[in-house]
């Protein structure tokens, strides 16, 4: 089987651990649209992979690629070593909209997926019992989403993806919707969850806090159409991490500087393109 | 407004309504041989329920009623359901179902009768030919749209092909679906009464079209207040059944207008 080609710009700190998803010279296209075009992206197991980009770059179709949702015109997406090939269930993904199903409860929409996976009745509500009170919902569990506010839905959605222990979990801008304090309330608990038990993950983000402050290392998309990875930077800051607090490190606000210089100029230009 | 002083206005409406079309009839400035006396109807409707007889009209109504919603509800979910989830299908089936649904029912009537006889089943036939149409084109459109997120959600989780009829199109069309059945429910009336008024032996539709018969307007309009008690009841118990199943729904009426 032909291995990714890992353009790397700098040595990434947990190049020891095996590449979990490989994306290899995808090329996604809309009929005569290309919205991203040969790509290569490897995210090691248990790394956390943050993408920035500006708005409409293709950033959700990379993602829905991984996620087998989408097909690529070219290029292969594997995950662990094995090819994607439509949907899978070995992945989580966390929507940045309300993905619930609204005439289930809380706990019944966390059991989903054990459901799914033929995981008996006692056991899963167990599990998905368990995965509440996790992610703070202890006594929530019968609530119907539209009884729940924003940040918690975005908890029960977090319950919901992370409980089968996916190989890899893909996030889709999930805290944009959310207001900033809920939003760096959720983010520590992201951090906190992703710690217990670390996997590879892909975020896509337009802010570019987030990004540094989530992940282990930020890939800069070019504006779209026709977008492609055109830098990737290492963040050397320790772990556990507060997203708060972590913002005033002055590692933090070199490393800040130094992306948007990158995203900058790709954020003009989409800009000009839209204009 | 208070709930109170609206009660009051209603009830005024009510009294005006009804004594002023008395009060007509008394002074004579009504013809009784079209309207008659609100009284005299009353009269009637409590004749008849205070009857026997009466009831096997109700019965025979209400089984036309409940088999022609039943299998017209069943058929157009089934229908729905496939063709909302079966584009081609719905292409290639779409001119066929809008020249069948053009046709008025009602003339449909005749048919049955030479088809199935005058009996119970004629009825049922024409309840279901309206009834099929309102919950087809409701489930229809409740499985096309389901919510594309929560369906992506749902196949990322694992759903198979039938975990998502069950967990996720189902649901999505019940709301649908029970709008449509309290619409429908109408439609099943409509077809039972109207295959009897064409020609039956039993029936609330055969009571008025035999008061027609005897320039009996007495008995038209008691027929027509027995019916709109009729349908208002199973309106009620339709209402108790949604509320039963979409529990999951944010209640409309809880907000402030």
């Amino acid at each position: 089987m032909a291995l990714a080609i890992v353009k790397e710009t700098t040595v990434q700190p947990r190049s020891a651990s095996k590449p979990m998803v490989c994306v290899d010279a995808v090329t996604m296209s809309f009929g005569d649209f290309v919205a991203v075009e040969n790509v290569d992206l490897t995210v090691a197991d248990g790394e956390f992979l943050t993408i920035v980009g500006p708005t409409g770059c293709g950033k959700s179709t990379i993602l829905n690629a991984v996620a087998g949702l989408l097909k690529p015109a070219s290029g292969t997406v594997s995950i662990d070593g094995a090819p994607v090939r439509g949907v899978r269930n070995d992945i989580g993904y966390l929507f940045q909209q309300d993905a619930l199903l609204p005439w289930k409860t809380a706990l019944e929409n966390v059991e989903l997926g054990p459901l799914f996976k033929g995981m008996g009745a006692a056991e899963r509500r167990e599990r998905a019992t368990t995965w509440l009170a996790k992610v703070g919902l202890k006594g929530f569990e019968d609530r119907y989403p539209h009884q729940l506010s924003g940040g918690q839905r975005k908890r029960v959605q977090m319950a919901q993806a992370l409980i089968s222990g996916p190989k890899v979990i893909l996030m889709d801008e999930p805290f944009s919707a959310l207001d900033i304090h809920t939003r760096h309330l959720m983010q520590n608990e992201l951090l906190r969850l992703w710690q217990e038990e670390r996997r590879a993950v892909v975020m896509i983000t337009h802010d570019l806090e987030e990004a540094i402050a989530l992940g282990d290392r930020v890939v800069v998309l070019a504006a779209g159409p026709r977008s492609r990875v055109i830098d990737s930077f290492p963040v050397a800051l320790e772990r556990p991490r507060d997203v708060a607090e972590i913002k005033l490190d002055q590692r933090f606000t070199d490393l800040y500087r130094n992306i948007w210089s990158s995203l900058r100029g790709e954020v003009e230009k989409s800009y000009e393109r839209h204009d | 407004m208070n709930a109170t002083t609206e009660r009051l206005i209603q009830l005024a409406l009510l009294v005006a309504v009804l004594g002023g079309w008395q009060l007509g009839v008394v002074l004579g400035v009504i013809d009784v041989f079209f309207f008659p006396a609100p009284v005299d109807i009353f009269n009637q409707v409590v004749a008849w329920v205070t009857n026997a007889g009466f009831y096997v009209h109700v019965t025979t109504t209400l089984t036309e009623t409940v088999l022609g919603y039943l299998i017209g509800t069943g058929l157009g979910v089934a229908a729905g359901v496939w063709l909302g989830l079966s584009r081609s299908a719905a292409r290639i089936l779409d001119p066929f179902i809008k020249c069948l649904n053009a046709v008025p029912r009602v003339v449909l009537a005749p048919i049955f009768v030479l088809w199935l006889g005058l009996g119970l089943w004629s009825k049922v036939a024409l309840a279901v030919t309206l009834v099929f149409f309102v919950t087809f084109f409701n489930a229809m459109q409740g499985v096309r749209e389901v919510n594309p997120v929560v369906l992506a959600n749902a196949r990322l989780l694992g759903a198979s092909r039938p975990d998502l009829l069950r967990h996720v199109y189902f649901p999505a069309a019940a709301s649908w679906i029970l709008s449509s059945l309290r619409t429908s429910v109408g439609f099943a009336v409509v077809g039972a009464i109207i295959g009897e008024y064409l020609g039956s032996s039993a029936g609330l539709g055969h009571l008025i079209a035999q008061a027609e018969g005897n320039f009996d307007a007495v008995g038209v309009f008691a027929g027509i207040l027995v019916l709109a008690v009729f349908v208002l009841l199973i309106d009620s118990i339709l209402d108790v059944a949604e509320k039963r199943l979409i529990k999951w729904r944010p209640n409309v009426a809880e907000k402030p207008a």
